[in-house]
């Protein structure tokens, strides 16, 4: 559970980044953290593994402040995936560079190598095993980095803009392992500008504006809401502007999913047949 | 990092910051020979002194104490290294001279610190290319000089970010033993490096994909021209320069403690 109590945090350069942010988040939920550039998405983020410690204010991560531990420590329960793996990748394998965290974490040998193959193989990357990270695609060595990080298996995994650079079927993929992880009752929590990803997925949604939170709550209510949505620079998801579209039909606003609309669409000319 | 805050250009206006950079740098380099060619304290002490009417002409006097307290270490080592060395040599005493010796190599370290941190504080990075193409050299290097100048915050940042996505991986910097604490910074090294380079080709192709180097002869919208306080600046180098070697020359510099015996 991370819970952030009413957090300020300015940059060195007394750039104010958040003002004032409090939130809970259970087990096992999933979370999207939305707004637009420089709204304080990924600082937000980063108070939750300890990079960033506040300036006023706490964050508790499984009732431990993140002040009183190393990032190190936190790391084994929170696990960070930044948005540009070029970041991270250092290795000369595609194993080693899943391995690393293993070893920084002291699993034994044994249990590495299980581990690694566990993750090579969830996000597609078997025949890469001895390859190279750098000889990979963009959308490789960002799965690269993404199983870097499950292959320790952290409570709480934080994805800064995982579906940038990924093609329908990995995007496809993602929202499975993450619905997966949901029913492991881990949390995922993930920082994106991808709003049909989001609506596929509908998870809980936080809209981020100049350093606050500005709305909190389920996807189908957040995304069908225009005004909220403009003040964070979000266009609402192609569905969602469909049925804005047709409230005069008479036909519910706050559908987001495309089997759902469906079957309201059909409902509709359905009485209207009659 | 404080010796790097002191050599950032921040724009402001005066009478230095305007000056000609060419002008500039050629002081900069004829103070750099005077602190070279003398051994002797009293002109290093003279060297240090004269450049303090610029720092508080050119109002940088904050960024300048910076750099000269980012400088203090090294400078230390410097004077460290040099005492002992001929503390040792005069057959462990401490002798007058020798104490002058170790402040004066000191002395030269900060003075050359001390003129290039006023020409870094008041030269913007687009004047200083200005001043390499306009003194001739090829357009090339004047452009990868002014880039280089240029990306160094953005690859410090990238350090950062690195830094902080290692950490998230369990890296811990600070443990093991000294040879595993370097080792510690390979995981760092590698994608900085890798980055740079992947930045430098997207970079290059991003400029020929404009046109870069299309026309032969470049014209620029700014060209520098020599003002009233660049023949001043001038005046006061060939003064300078000229002082220092017919004082080189013609005179037997006295050491400090030597003019300070014949005073009592």
């Amino acid at each position: 559970m991370i819970v952030v109590e009413d957090v300020y945090f300015t940059y060195p350069n007394s750039v104010e980044a958040l003002k004032g942010v409090s939130l809970t988040i259970r087990n096992g939920e999933f979370v999207a953290i939305m707004g637009q550039n420089g709204a304080g998405k990924t600082t937000l983020v980063k108070h939750f593994n300890g990079l960033l410690k506040p300036t006023k204010g706490k964050v508790l991560v499984d009732e431990v402040e993140t002040t009183k531990v190393s990032v190190a420590t936190l790391s084994r329960n929170v696990g960070f995936v930044f948005q540009n793996p070029d970041h991270q990748l250092f290795s000369e394998t595609v194993e080693d560079e899943i391995a690393f965290a293993l070893r920084n974490f002291r699993f034994k040998e044994s249990i590495i190598k299980r581990r690694v193959t566990w993750a090579l193989n969830l996000l597609g990357l078997t025949q890469y095993r001895k390859t190279s990270p750098f000889m990979l695609s963009g959308g490789e060595r960002k799965r690269v980095a993404l199983a870097s990080v499950l292959a320790w298996n952290p409570k709480i995994l934080i994805l800064d803009e995982p579906t940038i650079g990924q093609d329908y079927q990995q995007k496809e993929k993602l929202r499975q392992f993450i619905l997966q992880m949901k029913t492991q009752k881990k949390t995922t929590i993930i920082v994106t500008h991808d709003v049909e990803f989001v609506a596929e997925c509908s998870p809980r949604v936080l809209l981020m504006q100049n350093g606050r939170i500005i709305a909190d709550g389920e996807a189908r209510k957040i995304l069908t809401e225009p005004e909220i949505l403009r003040q964070a620079s979000i266009v609402p998801p192609q569905v969602a502007q469909i049925f804005l579209q047709l409230a005069d039909l008479e036909i519910p606003r706050n559908v987001i999913d495309v089997y759902e609309a469906r079957e309201k669409l059909l409902n509709m000319l359905e009485r209207r047949g009659k | 990092m404080s010796v790097f805050d002191g050599l950032k250009f921040r724009k402001v206006y005066s009478p230095i910051h305007n000056l000609d950079p060419r002008i500039k740098f050629v002081y900069v380099c004829a103070i750099f020979v005077v602190a070279i060619i003398f051994w002797e304290l009293l002109p290093l002490i003279i060297l240090f002194v004269i450049q303090i009417p610029f720092v508080l002409l050119a109002g940088v006097k904050r960024q300048w104490l910076r750099s000269m307290r980012g400088a203090a270490l090294l400078a230390t080592i410097i004077f460290l290294t040099n005492f002992i060395a001929t503390f040792i040599g005069a057959g462990y005493t401490v002798t007058a001279r020798n104490l002058e010796n170790a402040i004066a190599m000191t002395l030269r370290f900060i003075v050359l610190v001390e003129s290039f941190s006023i020409f870094f504080l008041t030269t913007s990075p687009d004047h200083l290319g200005l001043a390499l193409e306009q003194t001739h050299i090829p357009y090339e290097f004047c452009f990868a000089f002014t880039t280089a100048v240029r990306f160094v915050p953005v690859l410090a940042e990238e350090a950062q970010t690195i830094m902080d996505a290692q950490k998230a991986r369990g890296l811990e910097l600070e443990r093991g033993n000294f040879l595993k604490r370097i080792r510690n910074y390979i995981p760092i090294l590698i994608p900085l490096i890798v980055s740079a380079i992947r930045r430098s080709l997207e970079l290059a192709e991003a400029m020929e994909s404009r046109a870069w180097g299309a026309t032969k002869k470049r014209t620029n919208l700014y060209v520098l021209k020599m003002h009233r306080g660049d023949s001043v600046l001038v005046a006061i180098t060939i003064g300078i320069l000229a002082t220092a070697i017919y004082v080189y020359l013609f005179f037997k510099v006295p050491s400090l403690n030597e003019l300070i015996g014949s005073l009592f």
